[in-house]
Order: structure tokens, then sequence, then C-alpha cells
């Protein structure tokens, strides 16, 4: 089955929750609405022609200008049949909550922890949503949102040097 | 944090027992231990809070990020050319096995052909980054598990291709030697001569180290049947590299997904059987044997050629031109101050380094810096598992477990 094939039949399975499909650079990456994400992430998981039974990363990316501004990423890989899928879906800031797929694969468990501590995006039905990289107590922001301060947060500016050739 | 309640257990009397009623109730309580942040085992500063049973795991929680340096974060803030440096201090055991998987990922977004020679010399220092790797890995596993000869051995070998790594792109660690579109220098006579020289001293080697732990019944005891994982389990996890083809799953990205020189190149991917550790021992053993054997090859096949694409607006001119030409020089600057202008889109590029798939997930929306940029570590997904490969086993078979992820803590936290 050609990654053209892939699309059309997720197309065809899900009218009403599909958006879009785009290959480029031979990757395919279909979106869908968040709330068919995770029928179709069962049916690429379940279904016999699909056979998606490897997840390979989840991730995020942040639009600040979209009105939905988050974008959650899946990526899958088949071992029977040598392919992959990007899996992607769109989430508003005022609600930014997708279900979560670690009943499906196991491996989501870290990735999607990864995602809600980075970018602040949090996943309905996990086992264990809390901060894996920054600190449990961390309060300032969700650190890959592109409104968090790429070189500080301009304290350093503040910072009061000793004249170390006045004595 | 989440295991403020102490559970308590007390036991009953067993029926099938009657005269164990006059013996006074035992109260036992499960035991919380905090392993790490510092513990010359975990290889790192990693921390996992235990909770045991006696000696036995119950449940185990990693606690990751002690050495988050956002790399992820930084990388959105230069340029592509910039980043490559950044990607040794990933997995800064094995740097050329980085730069070679960010390398590929900015090349398919680019679209860029990589020459044949460039691609020959790629797939040779990769395969000694592996061998160096497996090295590394096989003497600090043995270390742990108190088998110190062995790490001896592998770190004499070591030495050996990290002066050679010295030799050819001035550091023996943080080496930065690949380019996008090819790579920063081709090998010398003397480098080739060395490697030659190796690749006659080193097979010989691996029989000995295999001789030290073969017949060491320490070894043996704790590595047969320990943390075994299922091929089923293995692939929901997401686990790659060894620890998947352990369980018997044969997914190898130089095989499935055929990049570099490696298709043009005869080597078999070991597969494990049982899924316990002692399988991912025997894989990464053999791929040693598989390593030398690649780059006998890749030696064989090399022809004369370029080693950069000729891509002026992406790829950098030759050093030698640097220094003579001022538009080579006025080009070399720009690429580096302003970057190249990546097309709109995103792609991941996956490729198979020795601890499992190094992936790249690249977003650009144009212009010269990678507007949203991802790391797939495996050791860091590898974590993931931890809990679930521990469970039921002593509490010292935590630090097997650390050793058989070949876990580098630079890569986990990122």
């Amino acid at each position: 089955m050609s990654l053209q094939q892939v699309a059309s039949r997720v197309q065809e399975t899900f009218a009403t929750g599909f958006v879009r499909a785009v290959e480029w650079r031979g990757d395919l990456a279909v979106t869908v609405t968040r709330d068919r994400l995770h029928e179709v992430a069962q049916f690429l998981h379940d279904d016999p022609a699909m056979d998606f039974d490897y997840i390979v990363h989840v991730s995020s990316v942040d639009w600040p200008d979209d009105e939905e501004r988050f974008e959650v990423v899946y990526e899958f890989y088949s071992i029977k049949k040598r392919q992959r899928i990007r899996l992607k879906t769109r989430v508003p800031e005022s609600d930014c909550i997708v279900d979560s797929l670690t009943d499906l694969w196991k491996g989501a468990d870290f990735m999607e922890r990864e995602v809600y501590d980075m970018m602040g995006i949090r996943f309905r039905h996990h086992p264990d949503l809390r901060r894996i990289l920054m600190p449990d107590d961390y309060t300032e922001g969700y650190p890959l949102r592109k409104d968090f301060p790429l070189r500080g947060k301009g304290w350093r500016d503040t910072f009061e040097f000793l004249d170390e050739t006045a004595r | 944090m989440a295991f403020e309640d102490q559970r308590t257990t007390v036991y009953k009397v067993d029926p099938a027992h009657p005269e164990s009623e006059t013996l006074p109730t035992l109260r036992t309580e499960e035991l919380l231990l905090n392993m790490g942040p510092q513990h010359p085992s975990t290889h790192g500063v990693l921390k996992v809070i235990l909770e045991l049973e006696g000696e036995r795991l119950v449940k185990s929680t990693p606690v990751l990020g002690f050495l988050h340096r956002g790399v992820e974060k930084l990388a959105e803030d230069g340029t592509y050319h910039q980043f490559i440096p950044h990607t040794d201090r990933l997995d800064y055991v094995c740097a050329m096995y980085n730069n070679f998987a960010y390398c590929r990922a900015v090349e398919k977004l680019m679209n860029i052909t990589v020459p044949d020679r460039a691609d020959y010399l790629r797939t040779i220092v990769a395969e000694v980054q592996r061998i160096i790797g497996h090295q590394f890995w096989l003497g600090t596993q043995a270390l742990d598990i108190g088998a110190m000869t062995v790490f001896f051995y592998c770190f004499r070998d070591r030495e050996i291709l990290l002066d050679w790594f010295d030799e050819l792109c001035g550091a023996r660690l943080t080496t930065s030697w690949y380019r996008i579109g090819g790579v920063e220098r081709d090998f010398t006579p003397s480098l080739l001569g060395k490697l030659r020289q190796f690749l006659d001293y080193f097979p010989p080697k691996i029989d000995e180290y295999v001789v030290f732990l073969e017949k060491n019944r320490i070894w043996i005891a704790r590595t047969k049947g320990v943390a075994v994982i299922s091929a089923e389990d293995a692939v929901s996890f997401g686990l790659s590299g060894p620890t998947l083809r352990g369980s018997g799953v044969d997914y190898d990205l130089r095989k499935a997904e055929p990049y570099s020189a490696y298709p043009k190149c005869e080597f078999s991917v070991p597969l494990g059987k049982n899924g316990d550790t002692y399988d991912r021992y025997w894989i990464r053993v053999q791929e040693l044997y598989e390593s030398v054997k690649i780059i006998r090859q890749c030696l064989e096949q090399m022809q004369e050629g370029p080693i950069m694409a000729d891509v002026p607006s992406v790829t950098l001119p030759p050093k030698e031109r640097v220094f003579t030409n001022l538009e080579s020089m006025i080009q070399q600057f720009k690429l580096f101050s302003q970057g190249f202008d990546a097309p709109p889109g995103e792609i991941y590029c996956g490729t198979e380094a020795h601890k499992g798939e190094l992936g790249f997930y690249i977003v650009s929306t144009g212009g010269g810096k990678p507007y949203r940029l991802k790391i797939r570590a495996p050791s860091f997904i590898h974590m993931g598992a931890f809990d679930h490969m521990s469970r039921g086993y002593m509490i010292a078979d935590a630090i097997t477990l650390f050793g058989t992820y070949d876990i580098v803590m630079g890569e986990c936290d990122r």
C-alpha cells in the first residue's frame, strides 16, 4: 500500500474528521480534527492493512498567530510494512487538551509527558501527567512555546557589576 | 510527589500451614529508595525512585532532566550549520553518529544528494563510531556488573580509535566532522593505513572480550533471564536498536530504509531470541564483527571523488579556498551568519545510531533557522520502559538495566 493509498484510506474512513494529507520529501502527514484523533490512531494501530505498531515520537509545534495555536504531532511506523505516517492535530490555547494515546502505544507515556512539560498541552486519560525534564515545581511556563524568551528574561541586564578598576 | 502514602502490608496466616499462627505477625512495609542522581553506575545524572519489597523492585520511577540544557530551544536560535556542534553534546560518547543523523535530516529537508565518496567516508566513520560506542558500552556494563578486566581491555582499544579521530578532525569526543552535504575533510594516507591496521588488530580482541565474559559465571548469572521484554512490548514502547533486536524484532534502519553506503555493503543484522540482557549483549558483540566487515567493504569500494555536494547556496566552500579566495570567504561567512534559505515544510529523518533510532524532526517556515527541531533520542524513549522491565527483579538488576539500554544522559535529557 503506497502512502497515497494510506492517505485516501484514512480520508474514506473518517470523512468528518479528516482535514488534509500532505506528502512532501517522501513523508506523509495526515491532519485530523482533535475529536477524532484517538479514533484515527486506533484505526492506524489496529487495522491489518495499516498496522502501525511502532511509535516513533510525539512532538508539538507552536504557531502563536493561528487561531488553533498548538499542533500535536505523532509519528508512527509499521515494522511489517516498512512505512511511516505522521498524524497531526491542532488545539486552541484556551483549551489545549487532546486524548492520550497511551492505551494504544505504551511508549506514548514518556513522549506525551515531554510534550506536556515543554509545550503545556495536556493529555486526557494519561496515567501520570507530570513534568519530566523540568523540575516538578517549575512555574515559569513552558519552555518551547514561542513566547518563552529564547535568550533569558532580561534579568541579566539588571546585574550590578563591580568596577574592578576603581579600587 | 506520588509516593507520600507508604503502604503497609501485614502477612496473613497461610491456611496450608496453620502452625505459622503461633509465629508473631510480621509487619512489613515497602521501602522507598532514591538511587542517584550521584551514583557511579547511573551513567551520568539519573535518579530513579525505587519501591522495594525486600530486595525486589515493585515499582521504579525515573526522574529525568538533571542534564536538561534546552537543546531543542537553542536550535531555534541558530542557523542549520551552527547546530552541528550542539549535536556533539547530545550523546557525548558518540558524537559522530549524532552529526551524521542531523546532517542527513537537513539534507532531506534541502533535498541534497551527497557525492559517492562522501557517502563512503561517512559510513566508515559512522561504523568506527559504532565500534567505539559498543566498546564503551561493553566496558561499562561489565564494570557495573562486576567484571573489571573487560573494562580495561575495551578502553585500551577504544583509545586507538579516539586517537584516530583526533588525527581526522582534531578532537576525540566532540568531533563535528560531518557537514551538511558532505564531510569536512578527506582521509589522509596515514589515516587509511592506521584504519587498515586496526581492522586486522581488532577482531581477535573481540574474541578476547567474549572469552572473559562467557567464562564468567557471575556475568552469565546476572545477564541471562534478567530484564526480559517481549517483542510485542518492545515494539509498543518504541524501543530501538539492540534493545529492540534483542527481543527478535527485525528493525534496523540501515536495512529498512538504507542510506549512505549501507545498501552497497553486505552485512547481517543479528537478532536475539529471549529479549534478555544476555541477548542484547550478544547482539552488540556481533555488531562489532559486522562493523569491521562494513568498513572493510567500504575501503575496498571507495573511489576518488568530491567529498562535498556542489550546492553553493547550502554547502560550505573547501577550507583552503576560504583562506585564499575572497568570494569563498564571503560565502562561508554568509552561510554561518545568515544561513541558507530552507524551503517551508517538515521532515522526519531517522538514523540507526548504535543505541537505536536517532531521529530529527524539523519544521521549517523558510529562512535560515529551523522553526522547530525535535530530537527523537533513543535513551529517553528507552527510559520509558524502565519501570516495565524492572518489575519483579532484584535491586542489583536495576544497575544491569541502565547498562543494557546503553543510556547516556546528555541525549536523554537534551
